[in-house]
């Protein structure tokens, strides 16, 4: 390692030489992982526990149920907002892109649309709006449930299912707003390569919340 | 105590530019943050002290006619819960704040508001917690709060609402000073500060800090079940609509038996400070050290069902459970002999904090004996909720953590204050705490085995239980003689103590290199590093003496100071403490409050990250 002493300005460089801001943004993800651990190991725990339906994957016929209710889990629906989740995170990855390439003009090549790929305010709009979208699916398919009879309270299905999906849900509102407050800065005075680094965290977490839920849709819808 | 010669006439105070009460709420320093952490922690250990003390003034006798029945519930609850994240995690804290920026060589740890934050989330959640006994409905479900017994079925008060919310603010304290403190030890170490270089105490401390960003969501989530459940009707600990009795518990010790380990590696990793320097000799075995500590952390998270023995799991589990339990004893006895390795042969000298942390090497491994006795199942049917366990867990917490954490009061008081504390006072404390100690802890193996249950606020005469009893009680009563006396130093030796100078006891690490107290910016110029033991090295790196520059004159940037943080941490503990008005009939006004609260909240934390750290340079 350098013996340079780092006597006045500026602070002295980093053992690894990157930010402290991906450091702590990797340790929080590693404890998320554990957070979501935590709920998806209980749901599956659960899972088949519940005395009374609805069920997702199994019909409740009485008289377990007072009348006989369909499997409530609408798998193409939300095949749908998983692609739209999924989209997101191309999105994200455009946006950086645009950010970290923003002093290099015309590094997308010439057109219509690398004039597009070098907006960095277009991509995080649609990052932001695929994942106010996905909430949108998310919000339908909530008070779908409730009026076919699920609730948190009515069993544990129900009330693990909401727990789960709502924490997720809650993830991707503070990414939605996280990129948002980006978009607003971006408007206000420009992001450029100095601010890549914080677009780069917004968009590792928005990634980690992308991946729980490939996990979630696996776990919770596909298999049955 | 031989080793003050050198120190200079005069008190190297003044270095901090500001003082008065408005710079310790916006200050950003880790050493004034470290010393907040001490002084509020150690205020925490006063009251849980207390509630203790209560407890065996209730048991001295057969059927104690002090307190109720419930006053007794909320008495050991608030003892144990205050003891563990009131107390033993705070008062880590406050070592980790002080030392990883000084033993790595930084000036400041990653994220000084960060830091900030953690602290005034501990206060105000400790504060809010503690406001249960205003209400006269202190939680009373236990420190371990077992669902469904703390579902609101069965406690329909305040009480557990308190315990749960309050535990919900330590966490974000705990993790978002894990997050700080793991960034800054990889990332601002000073040259040639490699991995393998740092000292112990920052070594246990990084591993501490993995345990909790793995451990706390864990309990964030069981509890979070149970406050849906308590709040929103949810049913997750509701056995009748076919939940598992076992959940809570589960989720509560996968993250409680790391817990334990949390809670007694810092104080391993003063120990490991404090026993070389007074045995004039190098840590033996550093790396195995190292990686024992490591080991320990990982094999922590798969014991958790040790806990649970008695509740049928079958034969499997329980063997399975019972071998990595033991298997926890090896790394953990190879870090004893390495302790007892370091002394031999040494040039020992009687320090009072050499006395304590040569007490936690002795009475850690009673505990520790006794630990490895209930990893059999069959043993811990017969032990299991009775005082046996609790003598084995005090020997661990308090004859290991507290005996380290006060070997490291006494060994960096020095560095924080400027001033040695007093030896002579420091012996006193010491004997009462070691006497005391084992007189309240040791008659409770007894006392345990003869069948006195945990957690029964009397027994009858008769018994063959008295006479423990009581000597327990006497015990409980020369330690809180000791803790007086332990206080009376702490504050005499502020302005009466000799002056410590830079490294008053001999000792190898950086952070005795530089002035006590030290400059707000640590090191003028950061060192480089050469060996694990730079200040013994043929050549140590400049001691930096004298009448210390300014940051600003030397050039050294440093953060403004801010409240913000303060700000946002009291909004939350207020958004938190909102949930509370819905067990008292107010739903609509909970409603209200906590959207309020998390509003100013969330502009508050919006104003804090778009104000710069520091100014430009």
């Amino acid at each position: 390692m350098a013996t340079a002493a780092a006597v006045g300005h500026g602070h002295p460089p980093t053992t690894t030489g990157l930010d402290h801001r991906k450091i702590a943004i990797w340790a929080f993800i590693g404890s998320e992982c554990m957070l979501f651990t935590s709920l998806i190991s209980t749901y599956l725990v659960y899972k088949g526990r519940s005395v009374t339906g609805p069920f997702p994957h199994e019909v409740c016929n009485p008289p377990q149920c007072a009348t006989t209710l369909q499997p409530i889990l609408n798998i193409p629906i939300t095949s749908v907002s998983t692609f739209v989740l999924l989209m997101s995170s191309l999105a994200m990855v455009l946006a950086l892109a645009a950010v970290q390439n923003k002093d290099k003009p015309g590094w997308a090549g010439t057109g219509w649309w690398a004039r597009q790929l070098e907006s960095s305010k277009l991509w995080l709009l649609m990052t932001a709006i695929l994942g106010a979208t996905f909430l949108g699916f998310q919000a339908y398919e909530f008070t779908s449930f409730v009026h076919e009879g699920l609730t948190i309270r009515k069993n544990l299905f129900g009330s693990s299912f909401f727990t789960l999906t709502g924490f997720h849900g809650a993830h991707v509102t503070v990414g939605v707003l996280w990129l948002l407050t980006l978009l607003a800065i971006d408007m206000r005075r420009g992001l450029g390569p100095k601010d890549a680094l914080n677009v780069d965290i917004a968009a590792l977490y928005w990634h980690f919340v992308d991946v729980v839920w490939i996990a979630i849709f696996t776990l919770v819808y596909l298999i049955k | 105590m031989a080793t003050a010669a050198a120190a200079p006439t005069h008190a190297t105070t003044g270095y901090h530019e500001e003082s008065g009460v408005w710079s310790w709420l916006t200050t950003v320093d880790h050493k004034r943050i470290g010393a907040l952490y001490l002084y509020t922690a150690l205020l925490w250990f006063l009251v849980g002290g207390f509630e203790a003390l209560l407890i065996r003034m209730q048991l001295q006798g057969p059927n104690g006619r002090l307190m109720s029945a419930d006053m007794y519930n909320m008495l050991f609850t608030m003892h144990g819960t205050t003891m563990v994240f009131l107390v033993i995690m705070p008062l880590s804290a406050a070592f980790f704040n002080l030392l990883i920026p000084l033993q790595i060589g930084a000036r400041d740890v990653a994220f000084p508001r960060l830091n900030a934050f953690s602290y005034w989330v501990y206060l105000f959640g400790s504060l809010f917690m503690n406001a249960s006994w205003l209400v006269g409905q202190a939680p009373d479900g236990g420190w371990f709060g077992y669902a469904p017994l703390t579902s609101y079925q069965f406690s329909t008060g305040l009480n557990i609402d308190f315990w749960l919310l309050g535990l919900q603010i330590l966490g974000v304290s705990s993790l978002a000073a894990a997050f700080n403190f793991i960034t800054t030890i990889i990332n601002m170490r000073a040259p040639g500060m490699q991995l393998m270089r740092m000292p112990i105490f920052t070594w246990m401390a990084f591993v501490v800090q993995f345990l909790l960003v793995l451990a706390f969501p864990v309990i964030t989530i069981a509890l979070v079940f149970l406050q849906f459940d308590r709040f929103f009707g949810t049913q997750f600990y509701q056995t009748a609509a076919g939940a598992d009795p076992l959940l809570w518990q589960h989720l509560f010790w996968i993250f409680g038996h790391p817990e334990v380990y949390i809670l007694i590696l810092p104080a391993f990793g003063l120990v490991s400070e404090v026993l070389p320097t007074f045995s004039g000799k190098p840590l033996f075995g550093y790396p195995v050290m190292v990686y024992s500590g490591i080991l320990i952390a990982f094999l922590g998270f798969g014991v958790w069902a040790h806990h649970m023995f008695a509740v049928g799991m079958g034969p499997i589990a329980d063997t399975l459970f019972a071998l990595t339990t033991m298997l926890i004893g090896i790394p953990t006895g190879v870090k004893i002999f390495n302790w007892i390795f370091t002394m031999w042969g040494g040039n020992i000298r009687f320090t009072t904090a050499m006395k304590f942390a040569i007490a936690l090497v002795a009475l850690f491994t009673i505990g520790g004996i006794s630990g490895v006795m209930h990893a059999s199942p069959p043993a811990d049917l017969q032990q299991t909720d009775t005082y046996f366990i609790v003598a084995h867990f005090h020997y661990v917490l308090f004859g290991g953590s507290m005996m380290g954490l006060f070997a490291g009061v006494y060994y960096y008081y020095p560095k924080l204050v400027g001033r040695m504390m007093s030896e002579k006072i420091g012996n006193w404390h010491f004997w009462l705490s070691f006497i005391g100690m084992n007189l309240t802890f040791m008659p409770m193996h007894w006392s345990g085995l003869m069948g006195m249950p945990r957690r029964t606020w009397v027994y009858d005469a008769g018994q063959g239980l008295e006479m423990f009893n009581l000597m327990s009680s006497v015990g409980a009563y020369i330690q809180a003689v000791a803790v007086i006396v332990f206080v009376w130093n702490l504050w005499s030796s502020r302005k009466h103590g000799a002056i410590a100078g830079n490294n008053p006891w001999g000792a190898p690490s950086l952070e005795w290199s530089i002035p006590s107290p030290p400059p707000d910016y640590n090191y003028a110029v950061i060192p480089t590093v050469t060996s694990r033991y730079p200040l013994w090295d043929a050549n140590p790196p400049k001691s930096q003496e004298g009448p210390m520059k300014s940051a600003k004159e030397l050039g050294i940037p440093m953060p403004n100071p801010t409240i913000k943080p303060l700000v946002v941490a009291l909004f939350m503990m207020l958004m938190f403490a909102s949930m509370l008005l819905i067990h008292m009939g107010k739903q609509q006004l909970a409603v209200v409050l906590v959207i309020t609260f998390a509003l100013l909240m969330v502009l508050s934390l919006y104003s804090w990250l778009l104000t710069p750290l520091e100014d430009e340079h």
